[in-house]
């Protein structure tokens, strides 16, 4: 019963890495915002690149859920 | 309700067979996963021909859907790779289209009423699919490196130009991160999909909820049916990126693999 329950909270714990998932990506969307701002003709050729590092740091926080699913899930 | 099935948030996940097919030990069945991934192709079948059927100087409607789509990972690949990487573009394209149309019919509503096997689905919520598509990435980006640059794709790890006491700390770390290339690849795409109808299911049960406990709840009920009708279009945003990213990522190894040699 006590494993039950420290593995619900080992869970929830996992979902920490949002906050930096979130953190990062405003950092991301922002900064690529107040560039294209100073410089809206070089905004367009940027894009890829922000979407790649978009994809990048959604991953950390993604981690995240598969460490939370793979503790509920009882993989270990 | 309308003898509907109560079903819970996961539930949509299941995978039914619809023709048993058991050979051996293993179990081949045509479930509604292969359905959903054959009226995709399907789909992208029936669009192409019918876009490509015309082929006017001065496109129609659906030529010009088709057109920009084209143009849109050609700039792509030609951006990433370079010229001579558009021999990857039938690939590349290819696999956007794919998982941009699966991410897509999953958002389709189902029936209601509808034998269970034939509730909308989305193939790209399961990892065994989108880790098939990952790999299948990988394993063209390693034997083609291997083709091209011969031995000296291995220079892929050991970057030249750094001092030479970094490349104990370099070589093992490049060598973890293209190993977990295709499970970032896997799991970004698979974790959107599994996490974006959870929460789309959530928003829907807390509809029901609320008009189940009637009253002024009943009226309340609007609130989350607004949040689902939000997340409704944040998911047709996610299912487009995440279908971009796989590409742009793709595209990128490739990239990697077509000039290891040359740094």
């Amino acid at each position: 019963m006590e494993i039950d329950a420290a593995k619900l909270i080992g869970a929830g714990l996992a979902t920490v890495p949002l906050a930096g998932a979130g953190v990062g990506l405003g950092l991301i969307f922002g900064n690529f915002l107040a560039g294209s701002f100073r410089n809206p003709s070089a905004a367009a050729a940027n894009q890829p690149t922000m979407l790649l590092a978009f994809a990048l740091t959604e991953f950390t926080g993604l981690l995240g859920f598969v460490v939370a699913m793979l503790i509920l899930l009882n993989v270990f | 309700m309308i003898g509907l099935k109560a079903a819970g948030p996961m539930d949509q996940f299941e995978i039914l067979p619809i023709v048993p097919i058991k050979i051996g030990g293993l179990d081949l069945s045509f479930t509604n996963s292969s359905l959903w991934m054959m009226i995709a192709a399907g789909a992208i079948f029936a669009f192409f021909f019918a876009a490509t059927r015309g082929r006017a100087v001065i496109p129609g409607r659906i030529q010009s859907a088709a057109e920009v789509l084209h143009e849109f990972m050609a700039d792509l690949v030609r951006g990433t790779i370079g010229h001579d990487g558009m021999k990857f573009f039938p690939y590349v394209f290819t696999l956007f289209v794919f998982i941009l149309v699966m991410n897509f019919f999953g958002l389709i509503p189902s029936i209601p009423g509808a034998p269970h096997e034939f509730h909308t689905f989305t193939p790209t919520s399961h990892l065994v699919v989108t880790f098939a598509l990952a790999m299948l990435t990988i394993t063209i980006v390693v034997v083609y490196g291997l083709m091209k640059n011969g031995l000296g794709f291995f220079k892929l790890f050991a970057p030249s130009g750094l001092p030479w006491w970094l490349y104990p700390l370099l070589v093992p770390i490049e060598i973890v991160s293209f190993l977990s290339r295709p499970i970032s690849l896997a799991v970004r795409l698979f974790a959107n999909m599994f996490a974006g109808h959870i929460i789309l299911k959530l928003f829907a049960t807390f509809v029901t909820m609320m008009i189940g406990a009637g009253g002024i709840f009943a009226a309340m009920g609007i609130a989350p049916f607004l949040g689902a009708v939000g997340v409704t279009m944040l998911e047709f945003l996610v299912a487009g990126l995440q279908a971009y990213v796989f590409a742009i990522l793709t595209c990128i190894y490739l990239s990697d693999a077509a000039h290891a040699a040359d740094h």
